[in-house]
């Protein structure tokens, strides 16, 4: 039983277990404090001085998120005196400020506009010197403005904390001080996977992903172009919540419906290549195991973001890498040889557009291992928040659109497949497939639990009719850092290894939409988009991605033998070590 | 090192440089004079090093090597006067010597017993000769208890600090005293920490004694002086570094920490030099390291260079500036006597707070509580600065008021100028204006005039010094200072400044006062640590005494002080100017004109005030204002 | 001033030696940049890439610690390091107008650096010798109540 602590806060009572902030208690009592620099689980440093409040005998005001409660503490919130202090600041933040509002990226999404308008401010006061500034637009995944930087330090705990990627930091000080990459680098030339966390953690609109939408206008209008979709599983699970509709629930059947009116000729479903994916990479995983000179552990190769990390941060581990590539870009080779052959289309006059939770697979879409005969596989990729953009432009009215059917051919998908938005998922998939090739059996419960939920690290072991294998699953590169350190020394051996570059997955990508650092104070939004996804899977027929009756069929018309010379062509490829400088 | 070897140590030294105390030779003193040269910061610029040399060869080319000790002593306090030269037994002060000097106080002081009356001290103010520091002005309202060693010991010498008494506190607390006890005994002097904010010692450390000997803990010293002006842990670090030594020695056994850290700048390498060396000689004695003085306590200290960041000087920030990283402050709770250096409960104090303890052991709380004010006991170091005619380093009793500092031991203000005001407390601090110089000088007195007792630089301003330009120089030094971690702070202190600027250039608007105001109430409330609390104060002090200086800039475009270049008037006397026509070739722009032998004219739209002809006027026909 | 190539291969293994002796004490990174710093006089990106991968730590780390604390410093610094004082006694006594009259003798402001090399200007606060204000320091040489007539003949001097 945890021990309990009294409070008053603006005369209501509230009882919080000790250890508790005064911001986690004024939540409990319904009361909201602002914030700016205060990121739930991220980042709690009291640097903003929004949440100042006044604590009766304290000396001075307190920041609430970080002023642990204590038995019998009076807080006051919202006094004369703070809300004018709050506007204060808030107009300091703003004299420095590039105020392009309307044309900024996150206008209506942005922390800072909002309590402005909370607060009243009606004006800029203090407007004078404005920072050195700079916008990086070098990299291919991430833009960064410093003049819309508010110095809240989010997006470098998420880089440096929870990421440990230590692409940017905090340099120089006082009004010189400055958010960014070394020596105002750009983010390209640093040891940035390209995560977009940055981007999610950010509450204005000084980092935001290099934006596609006009491309895949031009190229939906040009008639000499066949344009062909496919969203990622992740995007189901979160698209509702750009359109209001409420968090955790799959909007698969409106997403396809969307995808079509906005006007693209073919709207397939990566869920398709993901469990293309499964045969592939439990092919592959089969075969490593019966060899005996393979590199063990096994480790997934969907996530972008763990393929740059892997490449510049433990270059050792790249022949354990799956040489599968991901299932967009599985996709996107089907697209462009199975599918183009099979209708007559020449593939060079087709465009894949994928639409990903995720920022990195802009840079992976560009890479020059993922494509043949000077085609890339994928020709775009949009962010779940682009997707949105273009929906709310194209007019339509997202929720109260029909539900409809992805298309034919490369459009079917299982169970499986769509929990590859969530950490554990991949490793789930693969099980289902795996166990049933290597045991011959079949796999009467489907749920391996074991591998479920947001902990950055999972582990298990599975019986495979006798044959032990040993899995782990880590999701964000922090975690993933401590899970190959733990096996380069020795302490931990496995076979297979899951690891996303995103902390939880790719339902909280750095391509999902945005929710506010307040919104995040009241949810795990890891667990209730995951929840979306094993809700589709639960209700599916087919939850084995071998089942998938279009994945059987493109074997058996077209690629021959899963890890055949075929698959291996379109649907293999490799790694290279890269410098971090 | 036992407590017998201590006393036989001191028994050996004492009578060797007891003079220095005493003023007579004893039977077994092997040198029948000493010559004490100071070797603080002051006095190295000022040419020390090369005296004491020149006293070497003088001393050896008259064979009397045996009978005259040379002495490199720290800060004597009068910098102003550098270098500084005592000669014992008599204790005779000579100021500003010469290389060429040396030679004459060998010949006719030292071996001819005859004091050097021409270069002897002279009072500054009346002219008068004082042969000897206890006679002088500057000397007879101190009382050094911080300071007490300070250019009496040679303080690369540990034998001359257990000499007076040095160590023996230590001593006594270990073997007379429990933990509580000495608590006790500090929270009954009433010592108040030194570095500014004046917390009672014994409070805190009282805090940071849970779980003693359970868990890892820290002793810190914060010796990274940053307030521009002040300059007295500087001093005792480089005059008497071992008291700063054994105070950190008790505290860590009061509290139960085996390791210490002290923070010095970087840019102080003459402190951190001796430090070093105390360091190692008390090491080297057992004074430090395992099992000390034979008990189970066990005490390990280590220097930490600051790098460069006024910031550090507060506490949080000075603690992760130790654990390696841009020094930002942290929020507190939780308070370092909880979770200080590296997590762990920790005690940080200043130079001249250490300073203070073992002689507070020595003597007794009651001795100690004596001096000083109800609530401010003791003494407090003063670096006395600016337009003052004996810069330098005093220390009083506590109470003793701002007119006695400036006036009777700091001499007045040079060139018959008028008083202004005194600013303490650097950049956190304040000023005192002329109708408050009766104040006696303690924490809470400062306070309620709106200034503060910071780290005791003391800087003095006379009628030429604009009160606004002075707010807006230390604006400017906490715009560089600030940390940039909360927004008021990184923000709001850079748009005050913007303001300041724009009052000075002479483009004030009216509504500005009240925006600095706003800002000054704000960045003090809301900011996250010390620096940005106190920010505001060297505007909101002026801004209480002076308000007429700003009013006067912003709505008459005028410098009271004639200070601000923007807002000066440079004009010709006609009575004076002789007609030389120098000015008028001087001026870059073609401001001025006239006939030769008659007066010339300054035409004021075009005139820059860069002040060009100001300095080649031969006649003191112009002025500025 | 410039190292060689066979300056720096020299420091720079002192300084792997220095950061294996130092690396397991608590806080090491300032003393190792420190140290760096006195070596090289100035902290280049080679440098700081060294000290961050053996610690483990991320560069931004290392170039965040030197760009807060004034005496990193990321250029090579001139022959001759002048410091005019900015303290509130040298302020208060004319610091500010020496310090021009420095400038404009080299055509540089602070924290600038001679296009020749000879001359670099640092941003200095109180040396401590408010006795002698207004103060400047070149290299190791004080110079006290300075006035800015002074300024020529001390600068022809290096």
């Amino acid at each position: 039983m945890e021990n309990m602590i009294n409070l008053t806060i603006d005369g209501i009572s509230v009882s919080v277990p000790e250890g508790s902030t005064v911001l986690e208690a004024a939540r409990a009592a319904h009361i909201n404090i602002p914030t700016l620099c205060y990121l739930k689980d991220v980042q709690q440093i009291g640097a903003c001085r929004l949440c100042l409040v006044e604590i009766e005998k304290a000396r001075g005001l307190s920041a609430a998120c970080v002023m642990p409660v204590s038995e019998g503490m009076v807080v006051r919130t919202n006094t004369p005196k703070l809300r004018r202090q709050r506007r204060v600041n808030l107009e300091l933040l703003l004299a420095s400020h590039n105020r392009e509002c309307t044309s900024c990226v996150r206008s209506e999404n942005c922390e800072l506009q909002a309590l402005c308008r909370e607060y009243g401010v009606k004006e800029y006061p203090y407007d004078g010197a404005k920072k050195e500034t700079s916008v990086d637009t070098a990299s291919p995944c991430v833009i960064r403005d410093n003049s819309k930087c508010i110095n809240c330090r989010r997006c470098i705990a998420m880089c440096n904390n929870v990421q440990q990627i230590g692409a940017i930091g905090v340099s120089k000080r006082g009004f010189k001080t400055k958010i960014g990459p070394i020596y105002d680098r750009s983010l390209a030339d640093t040891p940035c996977v390209n995560c977009g966390q940055c981007i999610v953690a950010c509450p204005v609109g000084a980092l935001h992903e290099r934006e596609s939408i006009d491309d895949v206008w031009a190229a939906i209008s040009d008639s000499e172009k066949y344009v062909v979709v496919q969203p990622a599983p992740a995007v189901r699970a979160s698209i509702g919540e750009e359109f209001g509709l409420p968090m955790g629930v799959a909007q698969t059947g409106r997403l396809a419906a969307a995808l079509r009116r906005l006007g693209f000729d073919k709207v397939f479903d990566t869920n398709f290549g993901a469990d293309l994916t499964i045969i592939e990479e439990g092919t592959e995983l089969i075969e490593r195991l019966g060899s005996k000179d393979a590199a063990l552990p096994m480790i997934t190769s969907c996530s972008p973001g763990w393929i740059s990390y892997c490449e510049k941060f433990f270059p050792e581990f790249i022949p354990n890498l799956s040489s599968c590539k991901s299932p967009h870009e599985m996709e996107g080779a089907m697209v462009k040889s199975y599918f183009a052959e099979k209708m007559g289309i020449d593939p060079e006059s087709i465009v894949v557009v994928s639409v990903m939770p995720c920022t990195a697979k802009k840079y992976e879409a560009a890479r020059p291992e993922l494509g043949r005969d000077g085609m890339q596989d994928v020709d775009y990729v949009l962010t779940v928040r682009e997707l949105a953009k273009m929906i709310k432009q194209a007019g339509i009215d997202f929720a109260k659109l029909p539900e409809e059917k992805f298309d034919d051919l490369l459009g079917e998908s299982t169970g499986a497949a769509d929990i590859f938005g969530a950490t554990g998922g991949v490793m789930e998939a693969a099980l289902r497939t795996v166990y049933e090739k290597v045991t011959g059996k079949t796999l009467e419960k489907v749920d391996f639990t074991a591998v479920r939920g947001t902990e950055g690290i999972k582990e298990a072991t599975v019986d495979l009719d006798g044959k032990e294998v040993r899995v782990a699953v880590a999701s964000g590169t922090a975690n993933a850092k401590k899970l190959l350190e733990s096996v380069k020394n020795g302490e931990k051996t496995y076979h297979f290894i899951e690891i996303m570059c995103c902390p939880g997955g790719c339902v909280t990508g750095g391509g999902q939409p945005i929710v506010s650092s307040k919104d995040l104070q009241y949810i795990d939004l890891k667990a209730v988009r995951a929840k979306a996804l094993y809700d589709e899977d639960k209700n599916k027929k087919l939850r084995k991605s071998h089942e998938n009756p279009e994945v059987i069929a493109i074997y058996k018309d077209f690629l021959g033998e899963p890890g055949g010379h075929k698959a291996h062509e379109l649907l293999h490829t490799t790694y290279t070590a890269k410098p971090k400088y | 090192m036992t407590i017998e070897e201590l006393k036989r140590i001191k028994e050996q030294t004492l009578p060797q440089i007891n003079m220095r105390h005493t003023h007579t030779v004893e039977n077994e003193t092997k040198y029948k004079h000493q010559v004490l040269v100071c070797g603080g910061t002051g006095c190295t610029s000022s040419g020390s090093g090369k005296l004491i040399d020149e006293f070497k060869a003088q001393v050896s080319a008259h064979g009397i090597e045996d009978e005259v000790q040379m002495v490199r002593t720290g800060c004597f306090g009068l910098c102003e006067l550098g270098p500084i030269v005592i000669v014992y037994p008599e204790g005779v002060f000579y100021a500003q010597c010469k290389t060429e000097n040396v030679k004459r106080i060998v010949e006719e002081h030292i071996i001819g017993g005859k004091v050097i009356d021409d270069l002897v001290y002279h009072e500054k103010t009346t002219g008068e000769v004082k042969e000897k520091l206890s006679d002088m002005q500057f000397y007879k309202k101190q009382s050094r208890i911080a300071l007490r060693n300070c250019g009496v010991v040679d303080p690369e010498k540990i034998e001359d600090y257990i000499a007076f008494d040095g160590y023996q506190a230590l001593a006594k607390c270990l073997f007379e005293y429990t933990p509580e006890q000495v608590i006790d005994i500090m929270l009954a002097s009433g010592l108040r920490g030194r570095g500014g904010a004046g917390f009672p010692t014994g409070l805190k450390w009282k805090f940071a004694c849970g779980n003693r000997g359970k868990v890892k803990k820290y002793v810190c010293c914060n010796g990274d002086e940053g307030d521009p002006g002040a300059f007295m842990d500087r001093s005792v670090l480089e005059g008497d570094p071992h008291s700063v030594i054994e105070a950190m020695a008790i505290a860590a056994y009061v509290i139960g920490a085996d390791q210490g850290y002290i923070y010095v700048r970087a840019e102080y390498p003459i402190a951190v030099k001796r430090l070093s060396i105390a360091i190692n000689q008390a090491r080297e004695a057992g004074l430090l390291g395992n099992n000390i003085f034979g008990t189970d306590f066990s005490f390990n200290l280590e220097i930490r260079l600051g790098a460069g960041a006024f910031v550090c000087g507060e506490e949080t920030a000075l603690m992760t500036s130790i654990e390696g990283n841009r020094g930002e402050p942290r929020p507190r709770p939780p308070f370092p006597a909880v979770k200080g250096v590296f997590g762990k409960p920790t005690i940080l104090n200043n130079v001249e707070t250490y300073a203070n303890i073992p002689q507070i052991i020595l003597k007794g709380a009651d001795w100690f509580a004596g001096m000083g004010t109800e609530k401010s006991k003791g003494t407090k170091v003063f670096a006395l600065g600016g337009k003052i005619v004996n810069t330098g380093l005093v220390e009083v009793p506590m109470g003793t008021t701002v007119r006695e500092i400036i006036f009777d031991i700091g001499g007045g203000i040079p060139g018959g100028k008028r008083f202004k005001a005194a600013q303490t407390g650097g950049p956190s601090g304040g000023c005192i204006p002329e109708a408050n110089l009766d104040t006696p000088v303690d924490y809470d007195s400062l306070m309620a005039i709106g200034s503060m007792m910071g780290s005791g630089g003391l800087i003095v301003m006379d009628e030429d010094n604009c009160m606004v330009d002075i707010a807006k120089f230390f604006l400017e030094f906490t715009v560089d200072e600030s940390c940039g971690k909360c927004t008021p702070c990184r923000e709001g202190t850079r748009r005050m400044l913007e303001i300041l600027t724009k009052i000075t250039d002479g483009k004030g608007e009216d509504g500005d006062i009240e925006k600095l105001e706003e800002l000054a109430n704000t960045i003090k409330t809301t900011s996250l640590c010390g620096l940005g609390q106190t920010a505001p104060n060297p505007v909101l002090s002026t801004l209480r005494y002076f308000r007429d200086e700003y009013e006067a800039h912003v709505y008459e475009k005028r410098c009271p002080a004639g200070c601000c270049k923007h807002l000066a008037k440079i004009t010709i006397d006609p009575e004076k100017c002789k007609g030389c026509s120098l000015c008028s070739r001087k001026c870059p722009v073609g401001a001025i004109s006239g006939e030769i032998r008659k007066p010339f004219v300054i035409d004021q739209s075009k005139c820059i005030k860069c002040g060009a002809c100001l300095e080649s006027c031969k006649f003191g026909a112009i002025s500025k204002k | 001033m410039a190292l060689t190539k066979e300056q720096i291969a020299e420091k720079t293994e002192e300084l792997k030696k220095f950061i294996a002796e130092n690396k397991n004490m608590p806080g090491p990174l300032m003393p190792i940049m420190q140290f760096a710093q006195e070596k090289f006089g100035y902290l280049s990106l080679e440098t700081q890439i060294l000290i961050a991968d053996s610690l483990g730590i991320p560069v931004t780390e290392v170039y965040g610690v030197a760009t807060f604390y004034a005496q990193f410093s990321l250029n090579p610094k001139g022959d001759n390091v002048i410091s005019v004082c900015q303290g509130t006694a040298c302020y208060v006594k004319g610091g500010a107008k020496v310090l021009a009259k420095v400038e404009e003798q080299l055509g540089i402001t602070s924290n600038q650096t001679t296009p020749d090399g000879k001359f670099t200007i640092q941003d200095t606060r109180c040396l401590g010798c408010c006795g002698l204000a207004p103060v400047m320091t070149i290299n190791e040489d004080v110079y006290g109540k300075l006035t800015p007539e002074m300024i020529p003949d001390i600068l022809a001097k290096y």
